[in-house]
């Protein structure tokens, strides 16, 4: 443990340029499937909270169950969509940085989509007497909860995030763990738990926590002022 | 009797009932342009209830429900309501009241004047960029009234509108809702307060149990009361007030 500790201090201080290549791929890949979902997901958990069709309740069970999609499962899927003889292999982007942005966006758009529907839906609870009463169709009801709920949402987005940057078995499958490509630190630290260098996975698995950390730090206290100044 | 107005309201034979109980139970009535109107009751006599049927927030289990100008979905409302506890977006203070404006349609350069104006009669001028929620309660209910004025309704509905409110509060309340009724404005309160039906009601209805049991002149409902459920409430609620 302390050898894993010194590893990744050892690591860190030294600005090892391929970690820095690594961490910064990693980043990359979930911010980015992060920001697709959530411009996907966002308006779909609103619309499906101040809409009422039949059949919404089968929405809404589907989508939550669809948060614990299994990772693998998804990367499978990809990869047979983008596979060569796929519906999609003509795009030629499997093992690409691409492919494992549209599998961690595919993985985490219904968890983006299933936490805003609740958030927005507990909202529209509160305030839809008071928005009929004013008159706004529920297009504008939506559009004005997703802002109102922006603090809330923050933290869904957080948790799709994490989602992302965690998980190992879909960028293991569309990406391959190239080196210098599409290695991340995820598929790195399972590589290098199953090579024996047990410190390097370690080290690395603590570099992982410790950004997510930091993340969340500063989302948390980003909501937090912005609470304490709106109410 | 048709001039444009929204009013009268016509009201007939209107029940409505939720989980098996009658909450409205066949009233007919309606409602002028002109004196303020009281609907007076005990907690649970069905004066929300009747309001947000009035208002179009529920629709009726039976019975029709009629303005003199039918409202088109989607064009800007004549009328406005303040909820017992207002309802306020986590924004300014004057944003809360431009976004009444915009989703009544009013362009932009137009909501400025409209939106100072309305916080202006209600005392919350210095207020103006401070976040809505993290007002008192009474600027709140300040505030939504601010809300219904700059949207220049025909006809205020007021759902207790200081049930929740400190004495102060509850006098600058009304003396907002009097400058409603000064301004033209057809004021139609819930309450159950008997000394603020008084202070602000020309005429008073009277529910019980989703009936409605008698409509008078505040004078003569206090005065003499026809029926035997609104003697038996003013006497039970003097105390009170």
């Amino acid at each position: 443990m302390s050898e894993a500790l010194n590893t990744a201090l050892a690591l860190l201080v030294g600005l090892d340029s391929k970690l820095v290549e690594i961490v910064l791929l990693s980043l990359r890949v979930s911010l980015s499937a992060v920001a697709i979902s959530a411009l996907l997901g966002l308006p779909v958990g609103a619309a499906i909270a101040v809409s009422r069709f039949p059949g919404r309740q089968t929405v809404i069970v589907v989508l939550n169950a669809l948060m614990g999609l299994p990772p693998v499962v998804v990367g499978l899927l990809v990869y047979l969509l983008l596979s060569r003889a796929g519906p999609l292999g003509p795009l030629g982007i499997l093992f690409t940085p691409s492919a494992m942005v549209i599998a961690q966006s595919i993985l985490i758009l219904p968890i983006i989509a299933a936490l805003s529907r609740q958030a927005i839906e507990d909202a529209w609870r509160e305030y839809e007497e008071q928005l009929r009463s004013l008159g706004a169709g529920r297009m504008d009801a939506a559009l004005t909860l997703l802002w109102d709920t922006r603090f809330s949402l923050l933290t869904t987005i957080l948790a799709g995030f994490g989602r992302a940057a965690a998980e190992v078995g879909a960028v293991m499958i569309v990406g391959g763990n190239i080196d210098g490509v599409t290695r991340v630190m995820t598929t790195t630290i399972a590589l290098e738990t199953s090579k024996g260098d047990l410190p390097l996975a370690l080290g690395l698995g603590m570099i992982l926590i410790a950004i997510v950390i930091t993340v969340n730090a500063a989302a948390y206290l980003t909501k937090e002022l912005a609470q304490r100044r709106y109410g | 009797m048709n001039n444009g107005s929204i009013l009268p309201l016509r009201l007939a034979e209107v029940s409505f009932a939720a989980g098996g109980r009658t909450l409205i139970d066949r009233i007919s009535l309606e409602i002028e342009t002109g004196p303020s109107t009281i609907i007076l009751g005990a907690n649970g006599a069905g004066k929300s209830v009747l309001m947000r049927l009035m208002h179009g927030l529920l629709s009726p289990s039976s019975g029709r429900i009629e303005w003199n100008a039918p409202e088109r979905p989607g064009a800007p409302r004549k009328q406005a309501m303040v909820f017992q506890r207002p309802v306020m977006l986590r924004r300014s203070a004057y944003a809360n009241v431009a976004y009444a404006l915009k989703i009544a349609g009013i362009p932009e350069p137009q909501r400025g004047t409209l939106v100072r104006e309305a916080l202006e009669s209600v005392g919350l001028s210095h207020l103006a960029h401070r976040s809505a929620r993290v007002l008192s309660g009474g600027e709140q209910q300040r505030l939504a009234l601010a809300r219904a004025w700059a949207l220049h309704p025909e006809v205020l509905f007021l759902d207790e509108p200081t049930a929740s409110l400190d004495p102060s509060a509850t006098r600058e309340i009304e003396s907002v809702i009097k400058a409603f009724d000064a301004a033209g404005t057809k004021v139609v309160m819930a309450t159950h307060n008997l000394g603020q039906a008084r202070r602000l009601g020309d005429e008073i209805l009277f529910l019980d149990q989703g009936q409605l049991v008698e409509r008078a002149p505040v004078a003569q409902f206090f005065g003499k009361p026809q029926s035997v459920q609104a003697a038996a409430f003013i006497k039970g609620e003097l105390p009170w007030t």
